[in-house]
């Protein structure tokens, strides 16, 4: 099975670990994978601004770079949503590109909804101790309806305890652009989010969402919260040599 | 109430965020609405189906909105009621006040509705020398500290009980009131002893309604105080204000909207008081108006039908995406200046104030999908916001900087060759600025940094990693 690995920007720009980790995970669920050149971006940003023409232009370079794969992950609920909801009703109205659109839409996945329910991987070899709170990302939530995937996943991982935030699954505040046009209130949301992870007595954050990390991995820095934010697939194969999202080595 | 700001967003958002009672209130929300409303969606198993039947209501009566609008007219007319059809809020205000004047009304009860907010109707009335007096206990506060609702049904949540306390005190002090009270029952009753004389006294009484009925004419009023009974039957004249999408074919369509109403809502089965009224009194009748009316508000809804925002006019006004929203969850209603805060708000102010006028509501949302998720009318609201910030984006609304930015960022994602090589270079530079893994200020980036440190990348793009391990 040759599975196209859809890299994200801010992965490929910041955290490439989390790459390589998407990749071995990849690997050993038995999947042939490629990481094609052409890609850059989703194109969310643009289709979030109101910036149809671009987003549109994005869409099709991306359904292009990956016309080979029989399948596209993304370590990412949000660009993986992109690909797999928006896709299809962005292009809905260019009748070259409105069919190609679903079905390259229903060949796109994130990564652990993709490890658990195409490749039914059920087990990994990894070791972490800790407590850990799992943020689940909107998108991945609310647009991919992912919620036990990457639980029973992180189940398997030694040493993890997993702790639900009970804080009803609220946004963390990120948002994209949000988080830079409206910083206070983006902040605000986000130190709840970190609050209610405290609470469980977890002293981890892990998520689908490099978005989401940076953003509660930069307040709980700023603000000396004594919690780290990791992403899931480096949890999930092991890659945590690698300090967490905003710390520095030790 | 002031003329609202609606441009003025990003200051009046970081004021509520300091607010320390502000802040106090809104974090009842959770409990008070969230809590309350997943319980009782818990114990009713219909919800989901009940959900399916009144979307397709309410698509079926937006289908054929003339013939149901005609044929609730007919029916009101036929119980001896008059019908005013409204394009805009200053029709309205004049419907309303030439009823007050026939009536030669001095003081007329009102009971909560947010059309009379979206019409202005309060200020009107005093200006034309009619004495409003609103008689819904979080109105009624608002009314003694002139200010606007921050919530579209619960109208004070934005005030704690020491607040209100103290509108109380200097209001009442010509009732002869002079003590300030501690708890809400004392509250409650001073409000309903000075509220009473002004029920028995007043001579037109306006009520909003949740629901229009066709089949038989009626008005659907829901409240937990029972004081819009009293306004719809006490006074000589009852005026019903309405949009003209509240509008749905039956009393069985109207108990399938109000089931999902009150527990979306309030997380009741149903409400205290919920009251289907029509016509004038009748031969016999113990009480009512002897005179009925109903006032239909248009205000750009018909045009709404043809346009992207069609599914807005599903809303029923249950609140239930701002009690779920975690923007209006952190800033209350005032912050954003229009008459319907929160997600719905952001839809539907922008279509009645015109976007140039609201530019930041369809931005200041993160597109977290929860208010869509918990609309009982299933109504799309982040696709819309997306649609305002499109049209935002058409009439160069949004600033010359972001453009600029977008437009350098897009200009490079599409060159996949440009976008690497740029990618590399960005990667290094934050990297080596980065200490401890982390940038604590980024120059031109103030506006994540001086909030939150940035998390360093890590100084080479995968791209560039994986392209290296692959060569031998």
């Amino acid at each position: 099975m040759r599975v196209g690995l859809f890299v994200t920007c801010l992965v490929d720009l910041i955290r490439p670990s989390i790459g390589f980790a998407s990749l071995r995970l990849l690997e050993a669920a038995g999947c042939e994978v490629v990481v094609p050149a052409m890609q850059t971006c989703c194109g969310q940003p643009a289709y979030n601004a109101g910036r149809r023409i671009d987003a549109k232009d994005l869409a099709k370079a991306t359904i292009a770079a990956f016309e080979d794969c029989d399948h596209v992950v993304a370590p990412s609920g949000s660009c993986a949503a992109m690909l797999r909801v928006h896709y299809p009703s962005l292009l809905a109205d260019e009748p070259d590109w409105a069919e190609r659109a679903r079905a390259f839409a229903a060949r796109c996945h994130e990564l652990v909804a993709f490890l658990v329910t195409v490749r039914k991987m059920s087990s990994v070899s990894s070791r972490l101790n800790g407590v850990a709170a799992y943020h689940d990302s909107c998108s991945a939530l609310r647009e991919l309806a992912i919620h036990e995937e990457p639980r029973r996943l992180l189940a398997q991982v030694e040493g993890l305890t997993l702790r639900e935030l009970g804080d009803g699954n609220q946004c963390c505040g990120f948002g994209g652009a949000f988080c830079v046009k409206y910083p206070e209130i983006a902040a605000r949301i986000a130190r709840d989010k970190l609050a209610a992870a405290k609470r469980t007595g977890a002293d981890m954050i892990v998520s689908s969402d490099l978005g989401c990390l940076l953003h509660l991995a930069g307040l709980a820095s700023r603000e000396g919260v004594a919690i780290s934010c990791r992403h899931v697939a480096e949890v999930l194969a092991g890659e945590i040599e690698t300090p967490a999202i905003g710390e520095g080595r030790r | 109430m002031s003329e609202p700001l609606l441009r003025d967003f990003p200051t009046a958002a970081k004021r509520a965020l300091a607010d320390a009672a502000l802040q106090q209130a809104l974090a009842n929300i959770p409990a008070g609405f969230q809590e309350k409303r997943r319980a009782a969606i818990a114990r009713f198993p219909e919800w989901d189906r009940l959900i399916d039947a009144a979307v397709h209501i309410k698509n079926h009566t937006l289908d054929h909105l003339d013939f149901y609008l005609e044929a609730f007219e007919a029916k009101v007319r036929e119980a001896g009621g008059g019908v005013h059809w409204c394009r805009d809020a200053g029709e309205a205000r004049d419907a309303v006040l030439a009823i007050c004047r026939e009536a030669k009304a001095k003081r007329a009860l009102k009971s909560k509705s947010m059309i009379a907010e979206e019409i202005a109707l309060n200020d009107c009335l005093e200006e034309n020398g009619i004495e409003p007096v609103e008689t819904d206990l979080g109105e009624y506060v608002l009314q003694l500290r002139d200010e606007a609702p921050s919530h579209i049904i619960a109208p004070i949540i934005h005030l704690n009980r020491g607040q209100i306390a103290d509108s109380f005190l200097g209001a009442h002090r010509k009732y002869g009131k002079t003590r300030r009270l501690e708890s809400a029952r004392e509250l409650l009753d001073e409000a309903r002893e000075i509220l009473r004389e002004k029920f028995l006294t007043a001579d037109v009484g306006i009520t909003g309604a949740n629901l229009l009925v066709a089949e038989t004419g009626s008005a659907v009023i829901v409240t937990n105080e029972g004081n819009a009974d009293l306004t719809m039957t006490l006074p000589r004249v009852h005026i019903v204000i309405a949009s003209i999408e509240k509008l749905v074919p039956s009393v069985g369509d109207a108990w399938n909207v109000l089931r999902l109403l009150a527990r979306s809502a309030t997380g009741q089965d149903i409400t205290a008081y919920t009251t289907f009224v029509g016509g004038k009194s009748r031969a016999g009748d113990a009480d009512g108006p002897a005179s009925f009316h109903v006032v239909l508000l248009d205000n750009g809804r018909s045009e709404m039908l043809g346009s992207g925002f069609r599914d807005m006019l599903r809303c029923i006004r249950c609140a239930a995406c701002m009690n779920h929203c975690p923007v209006y969850g952190v800033i209350g209603g005032h912050a954003y200046a229009s008459i319907y805060p929160g997600p719905m708000g952001a839809v539907l102010t922008p279509w009645l104030a015109g976007i140039a006028q609201a530019p930041h509501l369809p931005n200041a949302s993160t597109l977290c999908g929860r208010c869509e998720e918990v609309c009982p009318m299933r109504i799309p609201i982040p696709r819309m916001l997306r649609l305002w910030r499109e049209r935002e984006e058409k009439a160069g609304l949004s600033s010359r900087s972001s453009r600029a930015a977008y437009s350098l960022w897009a200009f490079a994602a599409k060159r996949p060759r440009l976008y690497r090589r740029l990618a590399r270079l960005f990667a290094r530079i934050f990297s080596r600025m980065g200490k401890d893994g982390k940038l604590r200020r980024i120059p031109l980036g103030s506006a994540w940094t001086d909030t939150r440190d940035f998390p360093a990348p890590e100084g080479e793009t995968f791209q560039a990693l994986y392209a290296r391990r692959r060569k031998p």
